[in-house]
């Protein structure tokens, strides 16, 4: 299974199995990560599943929509270049060792 | 411990009554379903589709139950509370002791009042929509008929009609919706159910189904190969009614979400709660209320006295339209709509005596986002503001601020 790897806010590192299909929100919420919250379940309508890519990467990322576009200005934690919402990002083989960094809050 | 294995999650103690100190013991989750705790809004989207399969509806992985100390029992009813011995009694005669209860039993579809009720599918499990799947797979072209039109409704027949089926779906009320959109917005998903191809019938009840038939109150027959009903839903309460708590269309609680018992408490689609947003005793059924008032719930348990103020709202999928609601548009005055319709992304304002109550926003997200900051932090967006031409709400905050 491809592997995750979530770094909290104060630098903590959680790696994770995520099912092929799965998104990268719900790799965090079936395994209790903290720092991801996803009030909407990823229905794309909360913002509270909002990440930072790592800069370094690599991977192939699924092409940003325009709701997850306009969302991301409203997350609570600044929105940067690297920000999506980790609900809108499937994980498929691909996406094997994709680092994300999760912000200070989502509310 | 809870009863429910729906989203409402678990936790539960008192705020300005008499206390229970704080839990140190174990947490039981007790449901009768089958399948561990899962999210029910994919049911009529991304389930029923079949993109998505059980292992992407559930909420949690098994191995979080057991590393945070919840015992999760399944596919177990509770059938009896004992309050004074501070049990719970389950179908199999089994007891669990509790020094904090919460129901979050959820609801249940409304049965057809009608003869041949017994042709009708509802959709509110998992295994209602695998019964379902089963009846479609690997079909097209089947004439499917949906009783209600409501948010479920409309969500199965949009999902049904991707699948190149025939749907018709017959709504006894005037408007599709009605208890939960205005007019303007109702009408919308209307002319985009029709445009692609769904038949949507208003004003007209449903008399009998028949094997292969569908006979309305008007005397139309409708063939249906499967007959699906989405009429609403009614709360779980008969255990706690048996336990003595008050009920009355929802277990009644406080603004804590407490019962009269400081032991007890409700969340989520059980629950009838006060509400400061409607102002009055309101039930609501959106995950958003059950996953916060879980919260709420949990927090009181642990000492907390905060009551539960969580602005409502609400999304709802259909074809490629997100309809987002925040706030409580029922009971709205006047409604003023920005943006453009035709193009299918629009608002509607809600007022009620001339204060925002509600926005609906179809594909205009951030008017969501914006709408719930500024119903949360006491606004005051008149109808005459948002009227002006070229209103844009995004620009009107920055300008406040
Ligand atoms: C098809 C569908 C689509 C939806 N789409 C959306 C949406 O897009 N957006 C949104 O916000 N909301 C949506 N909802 C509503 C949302 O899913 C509900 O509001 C939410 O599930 C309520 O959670 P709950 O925990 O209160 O109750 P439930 O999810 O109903 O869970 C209660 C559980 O308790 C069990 N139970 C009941 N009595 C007992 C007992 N005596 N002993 C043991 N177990 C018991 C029930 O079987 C059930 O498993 C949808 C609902 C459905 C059915
Ligand atoms: S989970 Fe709500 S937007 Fe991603």
């Amino acid at each position: 299974m491809p592997k995750i790897t979530y770094v909290a806010h104060d630098g903590v590192e959680t790696v994770v199995d995520v099912a092929q299909d799965d998104t990268v929100m719900r790799g965090a919420v079936l395994n209790g990560i903290k720092g991801i919250v996803a009030q909407c379940g990823g229905g794309a309508s909360c913002g509270t599943c909002h990440v930072y890519i790592d800069p370094e990467n690599t991977k192939p990322l699924s092409q940003m929509h325009q709701v997850e576009d306009e969302l991301l200005y409203f997350t609570a934690c600044e929105r940067k270049e690297n920000s999506r919402l980790s609900c809108q990002i499937p994980v498929t083989e691909e996406q094997d060792g994709l680092v994300v960094h999760m912000p200070e809050k989502q509310l | 411990m809870a009863a429910g294995g729906g989203p409402a999650r678990a936790g539960a103690g008192p705020p300005p009554r008499a206390r229970p100190p704080p839990p140190r013991g174990p947490i039981t989750l007790i449901g009768d379903e089958q399948a561990a705790p899962y999210q029910r809004p994919p049911l009529t989207k991304a389930y029923l589709a079949g993109e998505t399969d059980l292992a992407g509806l559930v909420l949690r992985q098994d191995s979080y139950y057991d590393d945070h100390g919840i015992k999760l029992v399944r596919d177990e009813r509770v059938i009896g509370v004992d309050r004074q011995a501070r049990v719970a009694v389950l179908g199999c005669a089994r007891t669990v002791g509790y020094d904090h209860l919460v129901f979050a039993t959820g609801a249940r579809p409304r049965p057809l009042p009608i003869p041949g009720a017994e042709h009708v599918l509802n959709l509110r499990t998992v295994a209602d929509a695998d019964a379902i799947r089963q009846r479609l797979d690997g079909q097209i072209g089947l004439d499917v008929v949906v009783i209600g039109g409501g948010f479920i409704g409309l969500e199965f027949a949009a999902v049904v009609r991707k699948l190149r089926h025939e749907v018709t779906v017959v709504e006894a009320q005037p408007q599709v919706m009605q208890r939960a959109v205005s007019a303007e917005t109702a009408q919308h998903l209307v002319g985009r159910h029709r445009s692609e191809g769904v038949q949507i019938l208003t004003g007209t009840g449903v008399a009998a189904v028949r094997e292969g038939l569908v006979e309305l109150t008007d005397g139309t027959v409708l063939v249906a190969d499967l007959v699906v009903a989405g009429i609403g839903v009614i709360p779980n309460t008969e255990v706690a009614q048996r336990a003595g708590l008050t009920v009355d269309n929802g277990i009644v609680v406080d603004a804590h979400l407490g019962t009269a018992d400081p032991r007890v408490y409700a969340v989520g689609d059980c629950a009838r709660f006060a509400s400061t947003h409607a102002g009055g005793l309101i039930r609501l059924e959106s995950v958003q209320n059950a996953t916060d008032q879980g919260t709420t719930v949990a927090a009181a348990i642990m000492g907390s006295a905060e009551p539960y103020t969580a602005l409502p709202w609400f999304w709802s999928d259909q074809y490629d339209v997100k309809l987002q609601t925040a706030g409580l548009t029922n009971g709205h005055d006047r409604t003023v709509t920005v943006g453009d319709p035709s193009e299918g992304r629009f608002s509607v304002f809600c007022f009620k005596n001339d204060r925002l109550i509600g926005i609906e926003a179809y594909n205009r997200p951030i008017d969501f986002l914006m709408g719930r900051r500024i119903l949360e932090g006491g606004n005051s967006l008149t109808p005459e503001i948002v009227a002006q031409p070229g209103f844009d709400l995004r620009a009107s905050q920055q300008k406040a601020a």
